[in-house]
Parts: C-alpha cells; sequence; structure tokens
C-alpha cells in the first residue's frame, strides 16, 4: 500500500539565539500507509504534538520534508488543508455555543454547502451520541462528551487524513472506549489515522504500527506486538519497605533490584508461574509491602529501548525552572 | 474571495454569539456604563461647572469609557481562541483563519452600539437634552464606531501577542487611562499643564469634541469644529489601519 503521510529528517529547534536547548525534533522520519492507523508513542515533551503541528501545517520544519497525499506541507499547504483535520491535545470547541452551533459552523468554515452541513451535523451528532445534547452549550457537557464533540468537529468533510494529538488523555476507562470505536469507525470508512499518545494499551488497541519518539527522533517502528517483544513479557513487581528487604530477595529469584526496593521477575502470567515466584518470595523472608502482576508500561519500553525511563526532555524541564 | 466573506460573516455570527452568551460581557456593556453614567452625574455633576448641564457635557465620555472596557473583553477572546487550540484548528482548515480576528471586531462593533443606545437612553431620561438632526444623530454615532474600532484591533493585536488571560486583562488600564487624561470628563485647561499637552493631543479629544458639537444642547464646542471632525476621523481610520495590519501580521507571525 502506498504511503499518505511522509516525514523524512524533519528538523525543528524553539531556542532562541544565545540559548542552547537540544532541538525538539532532530531527524525524525516517518511514515503513514493509506486506510491505516500509526500511533506516536512517547512521554511528555518528546515532541509529539510538534510532529503533528508540522504535519497539519501549522509549523515550519527548520529542515526536512513531509507530505501529505503527495503534496509538500509547506508548499503546498492549501491543498494539504483540503484533505485532512486536526484534533489537537486541547478539546478546540466553544463552551458558550451548543454541540450543533458548533459543528454547523465547523461545517460552514469548511465551505461545504448549507444542506449538507445540516445533514452531516444531524448525522454525526447521532454517530457521537450526542444528540440528546445536542441543543445545550457544551460548558455543561462532560469531559469525554466533548471530546466526542471534537473528534466529530474534525469529521465533517469526511477527511482523508485524521490528526489525533492525545485524545484520550484525562477521560475515564468508558469514555476512552467509546472514543476507540468511534476511531476504528472512522477507519473503516477509510480515513487514514495519525494519532499521538503516551499510552501503549492505547496504540496497541487501534494502530496497525507504532513509532516510538524520544529526544525528537523515532527510536523504534513496528508493530505493537513486535515492539511488546522488544520490552519483555508482564512481570511480579514486588515492593519492600527496605532496600536490604530488596536485596535479600532479589538473588533468590535470579534477578537485581529495581530503583532500590523493587523486584520484577518477568512472567507469562500464568498461575502456575506467578505462584512459583511468590514461594521463592516466601522462602526468602523478607514480607513484601505491595505486590502485583503489571503489564509492559510506556516506562519498561523506553526503558528498554532507550536505556533511561520516559522522560520531560531537558527543554521542557528548563522551561519549567525558569 | 466568496469564501473570504462567507468566513468573516461566519466568524462574526460566532464572536456575537459568544458575546451575548457572556454575562462579564454584558454587564461591561450594559450595567457598568450605565452605573457610571449615573456616578459622574449625580456625584461630579455638582462640582464641575462648565457653564451647561454636567450631564449633556459627560455623556458622550462615559460612551467611550465603556468602548474601553469592552475592549478587554475583546484581548481575552482572543487570547483565549489563541491559546486554547481553537486557532490551530482553524489554521488546519482551508478558511481564512485570521477572520476569527475580524468576527470579534464585528461583535464589538455591534455590542457598543447597543451600550451607546442605552447610554444616551438613560441619560435622556435624567436631563440630557441633546439638539441634532438624524443626520447629526448618524455622524455621531459613525463617530462612536469609527473610535470602538481603532480601539478593538488594538485589543485584537493585544489578544494576538500576550502569552496569558491576565496580561490581555492587563490592557484595561491603558484603555481607562486614555479617556480620563482628555476631554471627556473634565474641559481640557483644567488639567495639570504636563497632561494638558498630552489630552490635547490624544485621539479621545478630538472625538469627543466632534460627538459633542455635533449633539450640540447647549455645550460650548470647539473653534472649528470641522477641522476637530477631520482630526478625530483620521485619528480612528490611521490607528484603525494601522492596528488592523499589525494584528494580522501577528496573528500571522505567531506560531
Ligand atoms: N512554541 C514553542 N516554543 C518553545 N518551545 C516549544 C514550543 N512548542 C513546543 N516547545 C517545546 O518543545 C518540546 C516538545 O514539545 P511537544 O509539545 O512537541 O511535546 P509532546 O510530545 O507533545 O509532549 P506532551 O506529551 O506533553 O504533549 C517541549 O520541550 C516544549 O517545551
Ligand atoms: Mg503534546
Amino acid at each position: 500500500m502506498a504511503a499518505i503521510v511522509t516525514a523524512e529528517g524533519l528538523q525543528k529547534s524553539f531556542a532562541r539565539r544565545g540559548s542552547a536547548s537540544p532541538p525538539v525534533l532532530d531527524g525524525l522520519d516517518l511514515e503513514l500507509e493509506e486506510g491505516a492507523v500509526l500511533a506516536l508513542l512517547g512521554p511528555n515533551g518528546a515532541g509529539k504534538t510538534t510532529t503533528v503541528r508540522i504535519l497539519s501545517t501549522l509549523l515550519r520544519p527548520d529542515a526536512g520534508r513531509a507530505t501529505v497525499a503527495g503534496f509538500d506541507v509547506v508548499r503546498e499547504a492549501r491543498q494539504v488543508r483540503q484533505i485532512i483535520s486536526l484534533t489537537g491535545q486541547q478539546v478546540a470547541v466553544d463552551d458558550k455555543q451548543s454541540g450543533a452551533e458548533n459543528l454547523t459552523m465547523m461545517g460552514r468554515l469548511a465551505h461545504l454547502p448549507r444542506r449538507v452541513v445540516r445533514e452531516r451535523v444531524a448525522e454525526l451528532l447521532t454517530a457521537f451520541d450526542l444528540s440528546h445534547a445536542a441543543h445545550r452549550q457544551v460548558g455543561t457537557w462532560s469531559g469525554g462528551m466533548r471530546r466526542r464533540l471534537d473528534l466529530a468537529a474534525g469529521l465533517l468533510t469526511r477527511p482523508r487524513v485524521m490528526f489525533l494529538d492525545e485524545p484520550t488523555t484525562g477521560l475515564d476507562p468508558r469514555s476512552r472506549q467509546a472514543l476507540w470505536d468511534v476511531v476504528r469507525g472512522v477507519v473503516d470508512e477509510g480515513t487514514s489515522v495519525f494519532l499521538t499518545t503516551q499510552y501503549l494499551e492505547e496504540a496497541d488497541r487501534l494502530a496497525q504500527r507504532v513509532a516510538l519518539v524520544d529526544g525528537g527522533r523515532i527510536v523504534a517502528e513496528g508493530t505493537p506486538a513486535q515492539l511488546k517483544r522488544q520490552v519483555g513479557e508482564a512481570g511480579v513487581e514486588l515492593t519492600f519497605a527496605t532496600a536490604s528487604d530488596a536485596d535479600r530477595v532479589a538473588p533468590a529469584l535470579g534477578v537485581a533490584t529495581v530503583d532500590g526496593t523493587r523486584v520484577r521477575v518477568p512472567t507469562d502470567g500464568s498461575v502456575g508461574h506467578v505462584r512459583a515466584v511468590l514461594s521463592a518470595v516466601e522462602a526468602a523472608g523478607p514480607v513484601p509491602e505491595h505486590w502485583e502482576v503489571r503489564a509492559p508500561s510506556l516506562d519498561d519500553v523506553f526503558l528498554t529501548l532507550t536505556g533511561h525511563v520516559g522522560q520531560e526532555s531537558p527543554a521542557r524541564t528548563a522551561e519549567v525552572a525558569a | 474571495m466568496t469564501y473570504l466573506l462567507s468566513d468573516v460573516s461566519t466568524m462574526a455570527a460566532r464572536s456575537l454569539r459568544l458575546v451575548s452568551r457572556d454575562l462579564d460581557a454584558m454587564i461591561t456593556a450594559v450595567v457598568l456604563p450605565v452605573v457610571i453614567l449615573l456616578m459622574f452625574v449625580l456625584v461630579f455633576g455638582g462640582a464641575v461647572d462648565i457653564g451647561t448641564d454636567y450631564i449633556n457635557y459627560v455623556t458622550p465620555g462615559v460612551i467611550l469609557l465603556a468602548a474601553g472596557f469592552g475592549a478587554a473583553n475583546t484581548a481575552l477572546a482572543v487570547e483565549h481562541d489563541m491559546s486554547s487550540g481553537m486557532v490551530d484548528r482553524l489554521r488546519s482548515m482551508p478558511m481564512t483563519a485570521w477572520t476569527v480576528l475580524s468576527g470579534h471586531v464585528v461583535a464589538s462593533l455591534v455590542k457598543n452600539l447597543a451600550t451607546t443606545a442605552i447610554v444616551f437612553g438613560v441619560s435622556m431620561a435624567i436631563g440630557f437634552r441633546p439638539e441634532a438632526s438624524v443626520l447629526e444623530w448618524l455622524a455621531a454615532v459613525g463617530m462612536i464606531l469609527l473610535f470602538v474600532g481603532w480601539i478593538t484591533w488594538l485589543a485584537a493585536l493585544v489578544g494576538v501577542l500576550v502569552r496569558s488571560p491576565d496580561a490581555a486583562g492587563g490592557f484595561t488600564f491603558f484603555v481607562m487611562f486614555l479617556p480620563y487624561v482628555s476631554s471627556a470628563f473634565v474641559p481640557v485647561d483644567t488639567l495639570p499643564s504636563w497632561l494638558r499637552g498630552f489630552a490635547e493631543h490624544q485621539p479621545v479629544t478630538p472625538v469627543i469634541e466632534t460627538v459633542r458639537s455635533l449633539l450640540s444642547g447647549g455645550v460650548p464646542t470647539a473653534a472649528d469644529p470641522v477641522g476637530v471632525a477631520v482630526l478625530a476621523v483620521g485619528w480612528c481610520l490611521g490607528l484603525g489601519l494601522v492596528f488592523a495590519v499589525a494584528a494580522g501580521l501577528a496573528f500571522r507571525a505567531r506560531r
């Protein structure tokens, strides 16, 4: 299949002259295939939003090239804007307008004929389960409803590519599930989706391919299964009151401690294996304060693939300190 | 081009809707000017001697003061659009994104038209006696709207440039200051000389003088009303143009 979004060697720095903050994007390459979902996965400050802003024509890269459906995002921004939609990290709807008013406005601004706007708005309100609140001001809606409206606003034109920047951050599990269903429906209708997220699980559920971004570059790319295999399986995690307790248990399990008081043993999650691990812990003596079986997290992915725990980039940290 | 007009009108309709549902903005536009008018007339009215009823003198000034307060609301609204992701979304669409600014300006003009009607209404109910033909009334309202226009474009520029709602709110200080140091509330020659120079050469004074001579009502008017009117219109159009272009450029530059 052909690529509908490409980026080659994207560079972007926000450093002012005289300051030495590192570039936010430092040679970022990626590709989204037509009809597929690509998840750009990374911690705070990794450069996800910056990437989305460049691909959606809001920001010019310092160097490198990006295209959407063959159009250059800088030189042919106008053509690109005809076929994309952007749902940014913040919900961009007016609290003081009703849901229907918000969507109608966006339809007018997308230059759709009035009749089409009316039909599409009704269609989307129903599809996103918002009809019951359509004529209430959005300021009175729940976070999940607002996010769904935000997404609907991006779908009025049936875009070929949809950019979603952390669409489920801050949503409860049920709203998140509902939003995933919506995204799957969009993909079924033929839209390609470029998604950023901090959650491995989200990438896993939605995306055919996952690109891991750190320090402004892609550090790993593949199917969710491939990435998880690189990280390893789930683990039994034990937390002890003191480091010396952890030090006594870890050798008995054949692993090293993590963070002094934590011990992590890889497991396939079967009852037999977990019981065996716990028996070994009991035999070693110290009683853990807390234990759980945990699937690999984004932190684990990062730890494994980059050698450091996913952390805020130096630029972001400096900004907070300033 | 046809799309530009449709974008302008869609954004104007949006801003009007937002303003009409914003309690703060409505209080600023409707209640506050009336309170200020009553305060000036009832509290200061007896103390200021300008050879006519103070209400005849002060009414136009109250309207311009209200325009200043309203402009602060515009700065806040623009700042919110810039930082809330709304402008990002508009920029990713095939529309003309800066029309979001002209939308706020149109809404401000309509809002101030309502303020003007209400202040004149209340003022006439408590004793303001203008003597003006229909044409003079229209000219006076046009003068007021020209003033509102430039100050709103300045507010839009401020909204684009600042990085926080607090900074946008700080704009209120500036726009409050201008009418006070003009002939809006007291004759300029009662000001200390170092302020007088500024008061005589800032845009509020000729605008006020022009509105007063159009509505007369026994207020002593300037020696050369036509010259003052030309100066007032020149100020407003010039500043309006400068700030509109600056706001547009700043909007394009701010990423
Ligand atoms: N306009 C800007 N001016 C200066 N620095 C910026 C600007 N935009 C982003 N940055 C910096 O670039 C870095 C990457 O930001 P970006 O928003 O792309 O990260 P992100 O991966 O989206 O993070 P998050 O998960 O927090 O949304 C951060 O250090 C941020 O402070
Ligand atoms: Mg982000």
